[in-house]
């Protein structure tokens, strides 16, 4: 089973701060990744392709479940401490969403806060580095984009069977 | 001065500026991030962090001057000023920092006051020595020398 070696892996990183985005960036960049860098989690969201509704008032705001991707992401990596939309309410969101629940995510925080990390860790984060990231954290990685590659993988050929079967039972 | 003076010179100062706790282990990761296809990648973030500080510390001296102080926005302020300094292994400045949110909390104002004394006195040092750096770097790239790539064992610590 060899993965040929294509594209590399596109990662989405969020963070408010410009040098801390220079320095995810740069990290990211060292260890082959192509790297988008966005300053908030609306700002992700929208190039994730889930746009909130905020057009309706009257019933609870409701977010739009099929994301259209324009882009690919394989992993998302985000600061926590945010204005408006935290690293964790954008966690949430990812992992609420239909089409994107599964691109793995990760936490960064300047602050060591177990409740925090754990909280974080439940709700669905891969991992938790605490600032300043480093070359070692960001090598820790490439496991949870493998595999989710390989599920990415196991679908397609899944649904190829699928495709296959359905056309040999149901003739046109 | 012919490169390997300017070399040694320059490991020098770099080294004296983390046995002096100005810079801490992060700097060194900045280096090691810094290569031919980035090779101005340590003086662009360090000058992004002297843009940044700068309208910090502004925003601090102004918050900390209102009749009634809103100790939310100062912690606001600092914590943002604690990160990148710590992003950048500025270990004074971030430390000053850390002392500085303990009195936010507390709501002292004058212990705030002083903190912010600290802050600014801390960055400046910070800056001239960078900055000394820096220069240091220029001098021997002029003459078609390299900067030694700094390994922490040269560091002693």
């Amino acid at each position: 089973m060899g993965i040929a070696s294509e594209a590399p892996f596109h990662v989405l990183a969020v963070d408010d701060s410009l040098i801390d985005r220079m320095l995810i960036e740069r990290l990211l960049k060292t260890s082959s990744f192509h790297v988008t860098a966005v300053d908030s989690g609306s700002k992700a969201l929208k190039l994730l392709g889930l746009i909130e509704d905020e057009q309706r008032n009257e019933e609870p705001p409701s977010i739009s479940l099929e994301a259209h991707q324009d882009i690919e992401v394989n992993l998302i990596i985000t600061d926590y401490c945010m204005p408006e939309m935290t690293g964790y309410d954008l966690l949430r969101k990812i992992k609420e969403s239909r089409s994107l629940k599964d691109i793995p995510v990760v936490i960064m925080s300047s602050e060591n806060v177990p409740s925090r990390i754990n909280r974080c860790l439940e709700n669905g984060a891969d991992e938790f580095f605490l600032k300043p990231v480093q070359l070692s954290d960001v090598n820790k990685l490439r496991p949870h984009l493998l595999k989710s590659k390989v599920k990415d993988e196991e679908h397609r050929k899944i649904n190829n069977k699928t495709r296959e079967l359905t056309e040999i039972h149901s003739p046109r | 001065m012919e490169v390997g003076q300017m070399q040694r010179q320059w490991l020098d100062y770099t080294r004296s500026l983390f046995l002096e706790g100005f810079l801490d282990a992060q700097f060194m990761q900045l280096q090691q991030l810094q290569d031919e296809n980035n090779p101005d990648f340590v003086v662009e973030v360090v000058s992004l962090f002297f843009q940044d500080s700068e309208r910090l510390l502004k925003d601090l001296t102004f918050a900390l001057d209102q009749n009634a102080v809103d100790f939310k926005k100062v912690d606001a302020h600092v914590h943002q000023l604690k990160g990148s300094s710590s992003s950048i292994g500025a270990q004074r400045v971030k430390n000053a920092c850390i002392d500085f949110r303990n009195f936010c909390e507390e709501q002292n104002i004058d212990a705030c006051l002083r903190c912010l004394q600290q802050v600014k006195e801390e960055y400046c040092l910070v800056k001239n020595k960078l900055e000394t750096l820096f220069r240091l770097e220029q001098q021997i790239v002029a003459v078609g020398g390299s900067i030694p790539l700094v390994e922490p064992t040269q560091m002693s610590f």
